[in-house]
């Protein structure tokens, strides 16, 4: 076995015998990139974010006006790739800002539902007791209730607005998260170093955001990315319903409402925002999954 | 003698428990003084755990500190602020636990953990603390400390991680450090090097340990004066030589011969002691320890011993005590340690000796 011995002592003389440092987001990120899917779907959202974003300074025409000597519910042609609308104007400028309110409705709602949801489930996790209790409590009761008809209700209430819609969604979908991130803060603050850190004098904030927090942060991220499509597909439901953001602004929702009465004569007005939600949902879903599996060791294969 | 930094008086801490009040620690009493290395020892459940719990104010629901003093430099630390207490923590007292693994969080770095306890109490300036880190690693002698701050906990070994946590203790030179069972998931040789550093920077750094452990050997090796408990009391209090050469309280005789030693003859037989701990709900009247205790005699049954002293430095709460348990009753030479074996004492309607009781058992039931 000498010859098997001989090559460890040397590397062992050259310096480094132990694998190569690898922290918890590599080691993720590295098993995400074996997921196909999941790689698939990150390529397309990143597209997705591009045209996004391009369309905060550049669409083909302005999305909003109607434009002269062109006609209604045209199919694709050279000057308009999707089309016209039933009034005349450009889908794809259209649909550019549509793909730009969805992944800001999406997003938003996930940092609203991410900032409450963490808080209050880290308290009522933490600090238990009553606080917990009337927590827990709450939360239960709206359990009862379809969220969709919550967020009708306070977006009727509130008034129209991007902003609007994005805390229309969150006053339901943060409670998801806080039961999530309630119980690890439940189990986890029974873990030693926590009361390691409490018998060194660590304040409650330090303990919640710097210990309970970064331990519990792999389910958060995923279940934040859930809540993206919830949020992009509950947006395009109330658009479609004419509940959603007001017009000319465009969002996939109203244009997929606009065009279902011309539907048995022109598709594409419908097909290409119910392409475009479809696939998108999907490919956020795919990247859950996928985050899920590189980040929940207790779920790898 | 210099005044004590730390003294217990008449500390009870209970849990209540759905299946009743658990009297985890009923009226201990203890002094710490500057410097001083104590060792507190019992098996597991007799509220050596609890008690240093309760010094730190970390006992958490159902348990309660119902009674006593915890009076350090001066202060009740059972009636002073939240917030003070919180300062205290990590700054004037300090604690190392069990499971070094599990100590440490698993997602931080060790340097930014070594950092956080010194953080918490601003004791130091910022730029100061990177440095001090590493000075606290190579204090505890890990290796290669400059690129092991940057470490993960599950990078380093069992050992490491101790060192680490005992750095994490020392880092703001904390007047007494509490060591609750510190070697215990480490294998031997580790459990050795440990409690050198632990001796060195007691020696060192001047801070009085206590050492909680249920290993007599530990406690031989670091300590000086000894508090031996059991269900929840100290029976036994004296410095490391009168434990283990003249223990008064039965418990603590029985517990030493139950431990293997290297100087013992050959054919010495290991005795267990049997029975097991009192439920802490419901405990016997009388002496704790009378369900278990071989030199029982009918005072035990009745009325609970008083700590007294029995020699000078060393106190027993024992009615019988083993001075004169060697002299009436043969001590040195029964090898039955059943309860009531020397004395004979077997109270009627309490608990039979096992023999019956096996008897009982082989008995055919019906015909």
């Amino acid at each position: 076995m000498a010859s098997v011995a001989t090559p460890i002592l040397e590397e062992y003389a050259g310096g480094t015998i132990a694998r190569a440092q690898v922290g918890l987001w590599r080691d993720g990120f590295r098993r995400l990139r074996r997921n196909r899917l999941a790689l698939a779907a990150l390529v397309y959202l990143t597209a997705l974010l591009l045209i996004a974003v391009v369309a905060v300074f550049w669409t083909p025409y302005n999305p909003a006006t109607i434009l002269p000597n062109t006609l209604t519910y045209l199919g694709p042609s050279a000057a308009h790739p999707l089309g016209t609308d039933d009034l005349g104007r450009d889908l794809l400028s259209r649909m550019m800002q549509g793909a730009q309110i969805s992944l800001i409705v999406g997003v938003g709602t996930s940092a609203i539902v991410l900032t409450v949801g963490v808080v209050v489930g880290l308290i009522a996790g933490y600090f238990r007791g009553w606080i917990d209790n009337v927590i827990s409590v709450f939360i239960n009761i709206f359990y009862g209730i379809p969220g969709i008809l919550v967020a009708i209700i306070l977006y009727l209430v509130l008034g129209r607005g991007l902003g609007n819609i994005m805390i229309a969604i969150s006053a339901t979908a943060w409670m998801d998260m806080a039961r999530l991130v309630r119980g690890q803060a439940f189990s986890i603050r029974e873990r030693e170093y926590i009361e390691a850190a409490r018998a060194s004098g660590a304040r409650s904030g330090k303990i919640l955001f710097g210990h309970i927090l970064p331990n519990s942060l792999g389910p958060i991220i995923v279940q934040a990315t859930f809540v993206i499509p919830i949020a992009i597909l509950t947006e395009a439901f109330l658009s479609y319903l004419g509940l959603g953001i007001p017009s000319p602004l465009a969002s996939w929702g109203s244009i997929a409402s606009e065009g279902y009465a011309a539907l048995p004569l022109e598709p594409y007005m419908m097909l290409w925002p119910a392409v475009a939600l479809s696939v998108t949902l999907l490919a956020f879903n795919f990247l859950g999954d996928g985050l899920r599996d590189a980040f929940d060791p207790r779920q790898r294969r | 003698m210099t005044n004590p930094i730390l003294e217990v008086r008449n500390l009870s801490t209970h849990f209540f428990t759905d299946d009743g009040e658990v009297k985890a620690v009923r009226g201990v009493s203890f002094d710490v003084a500057p410097g001083e290395t104590l060792g507190i020892v019992g098996e597991s459940g007799c509220g050596k755990s609890v008690t240093a719990m309760s010094v730190l104010g970390l006992v958490q629901r159902p348990g309660k500190v119902v009674g006593g003093e915890i009076m350090f430099k001066g202060r009740d630390l059972l009636k002073v602020t939240r917030e003070e207490l919180r300062n205290i923590r990590g700054r004037d007292i300090a604690m190392i636990f069990q499971d070094p693994l599990s100590s440490l969080n698993p997602v931080l770095r060790v340097g930014y953990q070594i950092d956080e306890a010194m953080y918490a109490h601003d004791k130091i300036a910022s730029g100061d603390v990177e440095r001090r880190g590493i000075d606290l690693l190579k204090q505890v002698r890990v290796s290669d400390a400059e690129r092991r701050i940057n470490d993960f906990p599950h990078q380093f070994s069992g050992g490491m991680r101790q060192r680490a946590m005992i750095a994490m203790g020392l880092s703001n030179k904390p007047d007494l450090l509490i060591a609750d069972e510190p070697t215990t998931a480490l294998d031997v040789t580790v459990q050795a090097q440990i409690l050198e550093l632990l001796r060195d920077l007691n020696e060192q750094t001047g801070a009085a340990i206590i050492l909680i452990t249920h290993n007599l050997g530990v406690v031989a090796g670091l300590c000086k004066r000894v508090l031996v408990m059991y269900a929840g009391e100290i029976v036994e209090e004296g410095t490391v030589e009168q434990i283990f050469e003249s223990p008064q309280h039965p418990y603590t005789w029985s517990l030493l011969r139950s431990v293997p030693r290297i100087d013992a003859n050959r054919g010495h037989r290991l005795l267990s002691i049997e029975g097991l701990p009192p439920d802490l709900i419901d405990l016997p009247q009388g002496c704790k320890f009378n369900p278990r205790c071989p030199f029982r005699v009918e005072r035990c049954f009745k009325e609970s011993p008083p700590i007294e002293q029995v020699a000078p430095a060393q106190h027993a709460a024992c009615w019988v005590t083993m001075a004169r348990a060697y002299a009436e009753m043969g001590a040195g030479t029964i090898t039955d340690t059943s309860p009531g074996a020397a004395s004979g004492i077997h109270p009627a309607g309490r608990s039979r000796p096992p023999t019956e009781v096996a008897a009982a058992i082989a008995e055919p039931i019906g015909d």
